[in-house]
């Protein structure tokens, strides 16, 4: 993974002493709360609920086992304990004490992790595939480019300011998109032109949130070194145009449908054109220094399915079970993609305790080359596994509770914190996920469903994704009580497409009932191989709304 | 007279800024006149010389193109710190129309917003009259080196790190 250099080091400990300097002027008197929100989102800091939340960024999702070991000294130092993973590849710390935050930052910079722009009105961390660089099935290796569009956005000067935040993602996979690219105010997938060139489809304009749009694609073909300036033109025209005077409409998706798609490409064309062959332009050099920190780790040459690993399935369903759900196909034979998910039952999905991170870092270290990946879908991801290894792993993250085999299934469910900690929730989010889980808790039943991407939000700014979960549950405030609403037919993939609502919302106790009766519609209506997604695309709303709505079944 | 900070130093300033609806007779010595103004009075102005103008946040740079021989200040107002517009006027200013003049930020200017002002082309700071231009000074002082290219720094890093 990346390694920082002198000037990396630099910029980040000289952000640290800059905000020790800001939080010092706010206690005295000398910043104004107005004057410090900003400064302190900037940095990833919330005024929560119960406390400050602390919004650590992990770059493109990678994580060493030092840092992981980092994160969970912060956790029992500062904190209650635990961490939560976001949907957007970043840790926050729910309940550190404001004083003691430029301490955490100095600690997260000695191990070359910041906070930095991880909130505000500004380019936040950009995500990827959780899978980038393991799997066959990518046109290139994205991290590079990600860390690239990192240090540009670091502290970008004339993007400090922009009308709303802003959030870039990459995916490189032409079959899959687990970056969910198409829902980000830009989307940037990796493709080759006809001659073979490298370069990037590029999307503007999608977003969830009060008004979730998908994408648009502002260019099919953006060659590989022109990255940095098209994206200055991008967020220039942004900076310029986007509404300020409501920040519900501020979000570049809302200029980009007043504009429409080819007025708000001729503007950027136009910009770009003064300044496209210019300094800014990226060079193989400056993208070669970079690519050399993701080379691939020193793999064996091993046989694919090894008769150990091939004699344990069979012995062992609860093993098979977990090697068909949550092991994914490596690039190199041999080796395996292993996801720790975080969706125990009675877990808050996303959260891990302090031991857990220890003992995380300590798998990373036995099996995969000390480096783990966190995925949008609030799970790890040890990427460069020996399949001989699985069994012996399987065993101790069954202990440790991260081999519930339910990945890509109803149970995995995204959720955000809600409002059991987060100040904007209109309705806890938590004890929905629980509820749903208990519910379906048959294995064999789970897999008889299939794939379905369950997403839960406890507010409208969506940053549980339910726009585009399957099924999605959305936390509504009526009248200072909190119900749920529901949406089908969400997708965040290739074809990204943003749920329709159901109808009226319920109340919390009905909400695992509500979900078995879907469940119920799509299991009695489905052909042999359509998943749930593909079920509810051809037979619609109706027969969900009949059933869920409809009088005593 | 109120201080300010420009090229890096306090200076008193000399100059009067005027309101947006400003009419009538101008007052004696320097003054920065809103942009409509300029745009009514331009021959009376560069007759009368020691004029700036000043942009709000929602008035193109643009506008001014034809003019910048006759300026020797532009000052663009940040009604809201939280306002960014005026970091892309400044820079369109100095790179795109080759401005060489004072670019003087206005309104709601404060310390820790100078590092990124300075970047984008801004050399002089009006620091709201209630916050000391003196502690402010060292907000320019942030980072010492930066990742992007942009008026204070024209080579990226990804250039100067291979050279």
């Amino acid at each position: 993974m990346y390694k920082y250099d002198g000037y990396d080091k630099k910029i980040v400990l000289e952000r640290v002493q800059q905000f020790r300097g800001q939080t010092q002027r706010y206690f005295d008197g000398k910043l104004a709360p107005e004057e410090f929100l900003p400064l302190r989102l900037q940095n990833g800091l919330y005024v929560q609920r119960h406390a400050p939340m602390l919004r650590v960024a992990i770059p493109y999702g990678m994580l060493s086992a030092t840092q992981l070991r980092t994160l969970g000294d912060l956790a029992r130092t500062y904190d209650k304990g635990y961490v939560h993973f976001t949907t957007r590849q970043n840790v926050q710390f729910n309940w550190p004490d404001l004083k003691v935050v430029p301490d955490m930052l100095e600690k997260l910079a000695e191990v070359e992790m910041h906070a930095i722009q991880t909130s505000g009105n500004c380019i936040r961390n950009t995500t990827t595939d959780q899978f980038a660089g393991v799997i066959a099935d990518e046109v290139v290796d994205p991290r590079p480019y990600c860390e690239i569009i990192r240090q540009w956005s670091t502290f970008h000067p004339e993007f400090a300011y922009l009308p709303r935040k802003f959030k870039i993602a990459v995916n490189a996979s032409p079959s899959t998109d687990r970056a969910a690219v198409q829902v980000h105010d830009i989307g940037l997938e990796m493709v080759r032109n006809e001659n073979g060139e490298l370069g990037y489809r590029v999307f503007v304009g999608g977003g969830l949130g009060r008004t979730p749009i998908v994408g648009e694609v502002i260019r099919e073909f953006l060659p590989e070194l022109d990255l940095l300036t098209y994206l200055e033109a991008i967020v220039r025209v942004y900076n310029r145009y986007g509404r300020r005077d409501n920040k519900y409409k501020a979000r570049i998706k809302i200029l980009v449908k007043a504009l429409g798609i080819e007025a708000y490409r001729e503007k950027v064309e136009q910009e770009w054109e003064h300044f496209k062959e210019g300094e800014s332009k990226l060079t193989p050099e400056a993208i070669a220094r970079v690519k050399s920190f993701f080379n691939d780790p020193a793999y064996d040459i091993l046989e694919n399915n090894p008769a150990e690993f091939v004699a344990r399935q069979t012995e062992q369903k609860a093993f098979a079970n977990w090697v068909l759900r949550n092991v994914n196909t490596h690039k190199k034979p041999g080796y395996a993609i292993v996801t720790l998910t975080l969706k125990k039952t009675g877990v808050a999905p996303g959260n891990v305790t302090e031991q857990q991170l220890d003992l995380i870092a300590d798998l990373a270290d036995r099996f995969s080359f000390g480096e783990v990946r966190i995925a949008h879908t609030q799970n790890v991801i040890l990427a460069d596994v020996k399949q001989s290894d699985l069994f012996d792993l399987w065993q101790i993250a069954k202990e440790a509770g991260f081999a519930t085999p339910n990945l890509g299934m109803l149970t995995d469910i995204i959720c955000c914190p809600g409002g059991d900690y987060c100040a904007l929730a209109n309705a806890k989010s938590i004890p929905i996920a629980e509820q749903i889980q208990r519910k379906f808790d048959d294995l064999d039943y789970l897999y008889d469903l299939g794939e379905i991407e369950l997403n839960i939000s406890g507010c409208m700014n969506a940053c549980g994704h339910h726009h585009v979960g399957n099924i999605g549950i959305l936390g509504v405030d009526k009248k200072g009580e909190e119900f749920y609403q529901v949406s089908l037919g969400g997708n965040s993939g290739k074809q990204a497409a943003i749920g329709k609502i159901l109808g009226p919302s319920f109340a919390q106790d009905d909400m695992a009932d509500v979900i078995e009766k879907i469940v119920h519609v799509f299991v009695e209506n489905r052909t042999e191989e359509e998943s749930f997604i593909d079920t509810y695309q051809r037979v619609g709303m109706t027969p969900f709304k009949e059933r869920v709505y409809g009088k005593a079944h | 007279m109120a201080k300010l900070i420009k090229d890096k130093a306090i200076i008193e300033n000399s100059w009067t800024t005027l309101a947006a609806d400003f009419e009538g007779e101008l007052p004696a010595g320097s003054v920065i006149v809103p942009l409509t103004y300029w745009q009514n009075n331009r021959e009376a102005l560069v007759a009368r010389g020691n004029v700036a103008v000043w942009l709000d946040s929602d008035q193109a740079p643009e506008e001014l193109q034809g003019d910048l021989d006759s300026l020797v200040m532009i000052a663009i107002n940040f009604p809201k710190f939280a306002d960014g517009r005026g970091y892309s006027y400044a820079r369109l200013l100095r790179e795109r129309f080759h401005f060489k003049g004072e670019l003087r930020a206005i309104g709601d200017v404060l310390q820790d917003q100078l590092f990124y002002m300075s970047r984008v082309g801004f050399n002089a700071f009006e620091v709201r009259a209630d916050r000391s231009p003196e502690e402010a000074l060292e907000g320019l002082n942030d980072f010492s080196d930066v990742y992007q290219a942009a008026c204070d720094q024209p080579t990226p890093l990804f250039i100067r790190r291979a050279g």
